[in-house]
């Protein structure tokens, strides 16, 4: 229970701490409360119960506001304690990498980038629907000051323009969660936001008000994810953020968003989520292939990766909506994968900008030969990214296509958990077979990963291979990289930021070559959710799946399906 | 039928209005003093003062005779404590030049001074700097700052009175006891002319506010025989349960009512004068304005809307939670209209009293959703007792608990503007008519947001405040706005109002666009105003503390404030006439049957 507060308070009373102390420890400070953060969590991770990996561990709880019913309550299940790992491993990694970045008010960097930790870790343990928000809502504080403070040159409008688009979904997804609210207190005649009496709440809710509770808790889930139409503030507050702030917006922040979907649309509004899970894919299907197509035509590597997130978080969405064991658990092995091997690419590209003041393809190129080590990290880092067998993004983009493969469709709503996988192992995880999706979003989704690959490998060939280009270099004149620019910079990268960068990399090898024991911990949770929407959906479609015209939404959804696929 | 209360009870439901009266006749003799540490007490006595109205109100738990018995308590504490705060802020608000000279020890107690500042007899020119040198003399007409506080308290006290009324003309006078002193509050607040265009304005277009709700009253009174609230909603509520309306002249007299205390809470069709009154008043009296005035204007509109009562459906009396359907309709728009013009017109301002005044347009727009949405199905339903009033599912309880977080942010917000001046030595013509002197070095308030720039290097501590307060007001969690927004939003769900919701939470977002300037101008943008002048702190470090003080409950109460909700929630419990009715019902004749209109006046006494 008290590691539980140790791991959520650590980072917020060193950020105190960090306000206090002089300027020049500040750095100091964070990295060392990071750090025991990690320390914590890996004691934490020792005493979880990893046999009974779906249950709520370390439950903490108290009284916050009793008039509403709020109370302060938290606890783990795998899936959190996995992301809560993500996050703490960023920790350390952030506040080292900013070591030469951020030269000016370390204080306030280190102290909010800190707070920023609490917040999310706090997501992710939060068991009360308000504390949740609470923590949701408060990330956009400290990402707000990173980027508007430490960003680029268009930081302030690219702050302001996340803060608003994130913050006007949310508003409305609160006012789906206290819609929920009213209906478990309107049963049980007492107010409460414990996650457990909301779902059942909201499960006893009839299709058609499911339905707008899905919508109002996408409308802030799908902005934070980003999903296709709703994106668009994602390039912007990449570009602008400071390396440490795009590491953590892409490692962490975006994964609020499908860790939402995955705890609260997908179990509280199973009817919803599985009648439009094909609009919601194809949504995500178009986010793959369009952003990918985007990041084609990119001039910053930046930004390139920036729209890079967006179309592997479509893969993300897809294999939460395909609603079977599969595809949640390579879903959610996604979020972990993306974080780390995308997070490294935002680490790779700040290096560089700190020593060539450029994300330019034009004005960079053929940095091997002056960057060799670096060169080596962001080869590798790009094939995690691109899903190259035997590195970590494969096995969960493989997983996400796979089971929206078998995730149905329309045609085997009347067989549906009848039929075995016809691929893989579907007795890995229950429910193999059961969804709304079907082969063809899997095929449409799998030209994304071509996509992804040209565009990777693009961005791979100009700036690592070819000739040496970069500001103040005639090409052809390579070998003289070290001139007053880069400060303390060697020319290659430093022990400091080798460092930063091995943790990474041995993750990703890990779970690329071996990810089996994060599949068997994802089990148990993966399976409860796939029960619970499975069990609902079943029921529904048994009693005439009332509130709709029947096989209305089957229709609907095959026809967006196909027009996603033209 | 229910009793009017005597005059023994009433009595006893007074105390802390009582000390607040006692209070301000001490300030206004102890002002009259010719020795200035005297005089000086005025503003520790109105603090104790209020400290004894608070404790007395907290103590003396007597419900009064409306269908909102206990919101009387909550509304007097409410008012004593965040008039602690607000007292806080308007140190030196009168008279500030003179005080400031008087702390450099160059003027003030001097010699006698040709042509004393007068507001209203302003000969421009006239007025010379004379070097004085102290001698102890004392100069009535410069000494402004009793009758300022004393009228501060009077205020105050019709804010008490009105959150205790039990009869209209009992609240009528309440709500101007009220206003009557915001408005010479406002014209002396500064020397400039725009405090007295202000005043002025506030003046005439208030006497038009209390002219329709006295019409309003009176058609009430028409209508039903009565002045006291509890027979009115008596008489219209077992008029409804007849012939399931509540009659048009009393639909009618209740709506103009209404309209007429929307000029309190500047709510849409009467918010016109906001953005120029609060501009033209200082700081410190701004924030007055945003607090009590809408918070007396909010206990009215609940103590008449529920006369009538939140038990009407689609099917008339008794088959819903809601209004009557024409009462709600006309709350209903004004609500939207009222939120949505605030925040978009917020939008355009780049002087942060005007930001504050549209914004706080807005939070009265947000506080009628939790007045449409009325006491909950828990209390409304007929012939229940009173029960448990949740602050979750009670719109009145979380109007009431809005009022709270609202009046702590705003003062937040406020005192910072309230503690920068900007010195400037005065050339000739500039603003002759102001009848200050050229040469001067002189202050100016704070208002342009450009002045705010930097703030955070120079002033971290108001820049901080400004931050909180800002993202408090906005509804971010974990602050006390948050928890300020949430029992709306439940409660209007709970009645049903989804679309009301919907507009609530996207008036939230837009509100994000403008709370961010004000949270990043501060705290972001570097480099100095551009005005000329220096900006600096005014001379008076309670008003800083205030703004500290309100930051510091904007975020601990965020944590821990369930005590602070249970009250509201208390305070909001709603008893339908209804429940009396059946009490009634089966002794006394009913005084149903009555038509509508002039020939039903047979009430009661």
């Amino acid at each position: 229970m008290s590691l539980l507060l140790v791991l959520l308070l650590a980072p917020l009373v060193g950020a105190a701490l960090v306000g206090v102390l002089p300027e020049r420890l500040a750095r100091r400070v964070g990295t060392l409360v990071s750090l025991g953060c990690v320390g914590v969590f890996l004691v934490m991770a020792g005493q979880f119960d990893w046999s009974r990996s779906g249950d709520d561990q370390f439950v903490t709880s108290g009284v916050w506001f009793e008039p509403l019913g709020l109370r302060f309550s938290m606890a783990a299940d795998s899936v959190s304690m996995l992301l809560i790992g993500l996050t703490v491993l960023l920790g350390p990694i952030c506040a080292l990498a900013s070591y030469t970045a951020v030269t000016e008010r370390q204080k306030t960097y280190y102290a909010w980038l800190l707070a920023l930790q609490t917040a999310m870790t706090g997501v992710f343990l939060a068991r009360d629907l308000v504390l949740f928000y609470v923590f949701f809502e408060f990330t956009l504080v400290p990402m707000f000051i990173l980027i508007s403070l430490y960003g680029g040159s268009n930081r302030k409008h690219a702050a302001i323009k996340f803060f608003l688009y994130t913050f006007t979904g949310s508003v409305l997804t609160l006012a789906g969660l206290a819609y929920v609210a009213l209906q478990s207190a309107r049963a049980t005649g007492v107010w409460a936001f414990d996650f457990e009496s909301i779902e059942t709440a909201a499960r006893g809710m009839s299709f058609a008000e499911q339905k707008w509770v899905f919508f109002a808790l996408m409308a802030g889930f799908a902005v934070k994810v980003p999903i296709f139409p709703v994106h668009t503030w994602l390039p912007l507050a990449h570009t602008e953020a400071p390396t440490a702030g795009s590491v953590v917006l892409a490692g962490v922040l975006l994964k609020l968003g499908t860790y939402g979907i995955f705890r609260f649309a997908l179990q509280m509004t199973p009817l919803a989520a599985y009648e439009y899970a094909p609009a919601v894919a194809v949504l995500g299907i178009i986010g793959i292939v369009y952003a990918g197509l985007i990041c084609w035509v990119q001039s910053d590597i930046k930004k390139l990766v920036a729209y890079s997130s967006v179309s592997h978080l479509g893969f993300c969405v897809i294999g939460l909506f395909a609603l079977n064991g599969i595809g949640l658990s390579g879903s959610v092995l996604y979020m972990i994968n993306h974080g780390l091997s995308t997070g490294a690419l935002f680490l790779l590209i700040g290096m560089v900008y700190e020593r060539y003041h450029t994300r330019e393809f034009k004005k960079l190129g053929g940095l091997a030969s002056q960057m060799p080590v670096w060169s080596t990290f962001m080869v590798f880092f790009a094939m995690a990214s691109v899903g190259l067998p035997g590195l970590n993004g494969f096995v969960s983009e493989f997983m996400c296509l796979l089971g929206t493969f078998q995730a149905g469709g329309s045609a085997t709503w009347t067989e549906f958990g009848m039929t075995p996988g016809r691929f893989g192992d579907a007795s890995l995880l229950p429910g193999g077979t059961f969804g709304n999706l079907g082969p063809w979003f899997a095929a449409v989704a799998a030209t994304g990963m071509v996509v992804t690959a040209i565009y990777i490998l693009y961005m791979v060939g100009k700036i690592v291979w070819g000739e040496f280009r970069a500001p103040g270099h005639e090409p052809g004149h390579g070998g003289h990289a070290g001139h007053a620019d880069h400060g303390a910079l060697p020319r290659d990268l430093s022990r400091r930021e080798i460092g930063i960068l091995i943790p990474l990399a041995v993750a990703c090898l890990w779970l690329g070559l071996y990810p089996s024991p994060v599949l068997r911990v994802l089990e148990q949770p993966v399976a409860n959710v796939v029960q619970q929407v499975q069990q609902d959906v079943k029921s529904w479609g048994q009693g005439g799946r009332s509130e709709v015209g029947a096989g209305d939404g089957d229709r609907v959804g095959t026809v967006a399906g196909v027009e996603g696929e033209r | 039928m229910p009793q009017a209360p005597q005059m023994s009870e009433i009595v006893a439901q007074l105390w802390p209005e009582i000390a607040l009266f006692v209070t301000a006749c001490l300030v206004m003799v102890v002002g009259l003093s010719k020795d200035r540490t005297v005089r000086g007490l005025c503003a520790p006595l109105c603090g104790l003062g209020l400290l004894v109205a608070g404790y007395l109100a907290i103590t003396t738990s007597v419900p009064t005779a409306t269908s909102l018995p206990f919101m009387a308590q909550y509304g007097k504490a409410l008012a004593a404590g965040v008039g602690l705060l607000l007292l806080m802020l308007m140190s030196g608000t009168a008279d500030r030049g003179l005080e400031a000279l008087l702390g450099r020890g160059e003027a003030g107690t001097g010699s006698k001074q040709p042509g004393s500042i007068q507001p209203g007899s302003i000969q421009p020119g006239s007025i010379q700097p004379g070097p004085n040198k102290g001698s102890g003399r004392f100069e009535p007409m410069r000494s402004v700052r009793a009758e300022f506080y004393s009228f501060f308290l009077f205020s105050l006290m019709g804010l008490m009175l009105c959150s205790g009324s039990h009869d209209l003309i009992f609240l009528f006078l309440a709500l101007e006891l009220t206003s009557l002193p915001t408005y010479v509050m406002v014209s002396l607040s500064t020397r400039r002319d725009r405090s007295m265009e202000a005043g002025v304005k506030y003046f005439f277009l208030g006497a038009m506010g209390a002219a329709m709700f006295l019409f309003g009253f009176a058609l009430v009174y028409g209508a039903t025989g009565s002045t006291s609230l509890s027979e009115i909603g008596f008489v219209l509520q077992s008029r409804a349960a007849e012939t399931g309306s509540i009659g048009p002249l009393a639909t009618i007299g209740l709506a103009m009512s209404l309209l007429g205390v929307m000029f309190k809470i500047a709510a849409v069709p009467m918010h016109f004068y906001t953005a120029d009154v609060y501009q033209g008043a200082s700081s410190s009296v701004t924030a007055f304005l945003a607090f009590v005035p809408k918070s007396a204007g909010f206990f009215a509109i609940m103590l008449l809307a529920g006369c009538a009562g939140w038990t009407y459906g689609p099917g008339g009396y008794g088959t819903g939670n809601s209004l009557p359907s024409e009462l709600r309709t006309l709350l209903w728009t004004v609500a939207v209209l009222t939120m949505t013009v605030g925040n978009v017109l917020a939008l355009l301002q780049t002087s942060v009293k005007r930001i504050l005044a549209y914004s706080s347009i807005a939070h009265s727009g947000y506080m009628l959703v939790g007045v449409i949405a009325g006491p909950g199905v828990a209390s409304a339903v007929l012939g229940t007792g009173v029960g448990e009033s949740s602050l979750a599912s009670n719109g009145l309880a979380a109007v009431l608990f809005y009022l709270l977080t609202y009046g702590v942010m705003s003062v937040g917000t406020f005192s910072v503007i309230a503690s920068l001046e900007r010195q400037r030595t005065r050339r000739s013509g500039d603003g002759a008519a102001d009848g200050l002197v050229d040469g001067l070095m002189e202050t100016e308030e704070v208002d342009h947001i450009d002045e705010m720039r930097g703030l955070w290097k120079r002033q971290p501590l108001l820049a901080a405040v400004m931050v909180v307060c800002a993202f408090g007001l906005l509804g971010l969690p974990p602050l006390l706005g948050f928890l300020g927004k949430l029992p709306l939003f439940t409660s209007a769900l709970g009645a049903g109002e989804i679309t009301l919701v919907v507009i609530l939470g996207l008036n939230s977002a837009v509100a994000a666009c403008y709370y961010l300037r004000l949270v990043a101008v501060p705290f972001l943008d570097s480099g100095e105003p551009a005005t000329p002048g220096l900006i600096g702190m005014v001379p008076f470090p309670s008003r800083a503390l205030a703004g500290v003080v309100a930051a510091v409950l904007v975020i601990v109460a965020g944590l821990a404030g369930g005590m602070l909700g249970k009250e509201a929630a208390r305070g909001g419990t709603f008893v339908p006439a209804s429940r009396t009715m059946q009490a009634e019902r089966s002794g006394t004749a009913q005084p149903g049957a009555m038509g509508d209109g002039l020939t039903s006046v047979e009430g009661g006494r």
